[in-house]
């Protein structure tokens, strides 16, 4: 099994976000993480799926999106030359002085940022690709991660 | 422009699309509609006495005659009723398009009296669905309805209709087309792609036309037919498959798979070509998949892109309407030399043919081959139920022409044979129709009866009675010790529950039963000029088996022959 980014173009009506979702659970295909939104097109919506699959699972995923009559365009991004982002919201416990101005280095030095300041904690965004989230949540976790909210992953192929 | 209610749109737009029948059920979130179609004189309603009696007619009358079916139910259990016939259609690709009574729109999400979400429960069984949210998308939601069942790979439709939307009124005018930017069927084939076919037939020495339900839904039996004789090439078809591709040529192997005849298989596990045409490689065909076809190269023509190379791993897939696809294979068709291949397979033929026990007792294939002796110079449609009945009338029934065969293959759905017919007899009234039964099957829905009564509509019922759930019983007296857990249907204190001859009677329909072989065939002449519906109960032998069997996740080459 591994990781695919698929492209989805739907239709920017009712229902399709559940019309994908029960796709994918009614024939046992794995979702890591789905995001979605309009595109330039009001009508459209581009759905950014990572999906868990092996290259024969990955196949009837993409064949049994194309069928869905909202679906306009399945595009499989894995493979080719493609940009990703991500963003993240990391909680990190902060209850002293030292801790604080420590969390502040490392936000400093990877060039994400805090966002919120709270008297126990303090809140880092970051977005960028895989491995920089990561990296970033590998150096935060010292600390004691409280919570964290992301968005799944967005892509654009590049050529 | 004059102004027209929903519930007159949604008719005229039905007029627009050549539905003359609906078979329905009123209720309250519906009655707008009904109350529109009462004076309609070009739309024929048919009352069922259950919705899943409505939905299976509607997919009869469409596997009958080729048309949408359309049925008709209220909001909530009226609704959910539909959804076993719409996930029996989804299966079979039959196009359908059942509407539905919804609350009104501003009661939805509030669990009102008879509301149930049907665009959420019927989205994995239907190809396409659509709640109406404004009056104004409605001719338009009707257009594109149709035009999704009955293109691309059929199927069924459900367009949910609130009450509220079926009286508010706005301007009415059908569209000319359909705009749908992610539904763009491909019909032609891919040339390069079929020439890979030709050339694979070329260098094959044992090549087999692997046949199913897309044959008959793309109306490409006569291509299919055309294209195997020339290319000399015997033909298996699956169980959805039948009568395309007529059962009394000489190329003809009969059906495959777990039912199939031994030498079907025995031709499928020797090839080293297979050419699949219209078909899915469901499991109850191949057996255990890693040990399916061996030796063959697959080729595989199908609408679906997501049939080829779902299951069996194909070498050449050509994404095409069958029809058009074998159209253009003719075309580039070099002829091999089979003698061979046909040799062996003349010994398989010889060897193991279907066969029963041919003695004095009432066996239920010999029923089936008299009622085709009897009707194979008339125009006749085999509708079916599930089980054992299905299967001897897949073995024992001589299937020449497409569009006879009616019967629920994949989702197997028990009670869909009895309306099935029904609608297949209001589509094709000229044509003798049976439903060839089981006692625990046309219990399912056997309150059809009153309709069929009420409305003239002569179908034969031929219920095969063993007083037993025979499929799952003859499994578990194969596989499970003999023991008959929870199918047997008839005790010593009623061996007859019911006594089917008295529910026809009660119904005012007649009924015949019939105990002995030599009472057969007068039975069936006798409801065969019989105007109205007939049930024949036919005391078949208990415990009698459908043989072949390959058991289920076994090589189709492991078949139990039961005969000795």
């Amino acid at each position: 099994m591994s990781k695919f980014v698929i492209s989805v173009l739907v239709e920017n009506k009712f229902g399709v976000l559940s019309r994908i979702a029960g796709l994918f659970s009614a024939r046992g295909f794995n979702i890591d993480s789905l995001a979605v939104g309009e595109t330039e097109d009001p009508e459209v919506s581009r759905m950014t799926i990572v999906v868990d699959a092996d290259e024969r699972i990955l196949e009837q995923v993409k064949k049994q999106l194309n069928k869905l009559i909202d679906v306009i365009r399945v595009q499989d991004l894995t493979g080719g030359e493609y940009v990703e982002r991500e963003l993240i919201l990391i909680k990190v416990r902060a209850e002293s002085a030292k801790v604080r101005e420590k969390i502040v280095q490392v936000v400093d030095s990877t060039g994400a940022g805090i966002v919120d300041v709270g008297k126990k904690f303090l809140t880092v965004e970051e977005s960028g690709n895989e491995h920089r989230i990561k990296a970033l949540m590998e150096l935060l976790r010292p600390y004691g991660i409280l919570e964290i909210a992301r968005t799944g992953k967005i892509a654009l192929q590049s050529d | 422009m004059a102004k027209l209610t929903g519930a007159e749109i949604l008719i005229q737009s039905l007029q627009e699309e050549g539905v003359t029948h609906i078979f329905g059920y009123p209720g309250g979130s519906i009655i707008p509609l009904g109350d529109k179609l009462y004076n309609e004189k070009s739309l024929t309603f048919h009352l069922t006495r259950h919705e899943q009696g409505a939905v299976h007619a509607a997919d009869g009358y469409a596997r009958a005659t080729g048309d949408v079916g359309v049925c008709m139910a209220t909001s909530g259990p009226g609704a959910t009723n539909l959804v076993t016939g719409i996930a029996t259609a989804h299966m079979d690709s039959i196009p359908i398009v059942a509407i539905t009574g919804q609350v009104k729109s501003a009661l939805i999400g509030n669990d009102a009296f008879q509301e149930a979400d049907m665009v959420g429960i019927t989205r994995p069984i239907t190809k396409h669905n659509y709640l109406v949210r404004d009056v104004k998308d409605l001719a338009r939601i009707v257009k594109e309805a149709f035009h999704i069942a009955r293109t691309g790979r059929p199927g069924p439709v459900l367009i949910d209709l609130p009450v509220d939307i079926q009286l508010q009124e706005t301007e009415f005018k059908y569209p000319g087309t359909v705009s749908l930017k992610g539904y763009k069927p491909t019909y032609k084939g891919h040339i390069g792609q079929i020439k890979k076919i030709a050339r694979a037939i070329e260098k094959s020495k044992r090549p087999v036309i692997y046949a199913g339900g897309g044959i008959i839904l793309s109306g490409a039996d006569k291509e299919l037919t055309r294209f195997a004789r020339k290319a000399d090439i015997p033909v298996t078809t699956s169980l959805m498959g039948l009568g395309g591709f007529p059962e009394n040529d000489p190329l003809c192997l009969g059906m495959l798979g777990m039912h199939g005849t031994a030498y079907a298989n025995h031709a499928i596990q020797g090839s080293d070509l297979i050419i699949a045409v219209g078909s899915r490689f469901d499991d109850r065909v191949t057996g255990r998949i890693d040990d399916f076809a061996p030796n063959a190269t697959v080729a595989h023509i199908d609408i679906d892109p997501a049939s080829v190379s779902k299951n069996v791993h194909v070498d050449i897939p050509v994404i095409g309407d069958a029809k058009e696809v074998l159209k253009e294979l003719d075309t580039l068709l070099k002829k091999g030399d089979y003698t061979d291949w046909h040799e062996m397979i003349a010994g398989w033929k010889k060897e193991m043919p279907l066969k029963y026990k041919d003695d004095d007792r009432l066996r239920p294939q010999y029923i089936i081959e008299q009622i085709y002796e009897l009707t194979r110079d008339k125009e006749v449609i085999i509708s079916t139920e599930v089980g054992q009945n299905q299967m001897w009338a897949a073995q024992y029934f001589t299937y020449t022409k497409p569009r006879t065969w009616i019967s629920s293959g994949g989702l197997g759905t028990m009670g869909y044979g009895f309306p099935a017919a029904i609608g297949a007899q209001i589509g094709k009234p000229d044509s003798i129709v049976f439903d060839i039964a089981g006692d625990g099957s046309i219990q399912m829905n056997i309150q059809e009866l009153a309709m069929a009564v009420l409305e003239k509509i002569p179908v034969k019922i031929a219920i095969l009675n063993n007083g037993y759930l025979g499929m799952v019983r003859q499994w578990q007296e194969l596989f499970y010790g003999k023991r008959y857990a929870f199918t047997g249907l008839a005790k010593d204190t009623c061996t007859m529950c019911p006594d089917f001859v008295r529910v026809a009677e009660s119904y005012g329909a007649k009924g015949i039963r019939v105990t002995e072989k030599a009472g057969v065939k007068a039975a069936v002449k006798t409801a065969l000029k019989e105007k109205g519906p007939v049930i024949l109960d036919f005391i078949i032998e208990r415990e009698e088996n459908v043989f072949p069997m390959v058991p289920a996740g076994k090589s189709i080459s492991d078949m139990l022959h039961g005969l000795a």
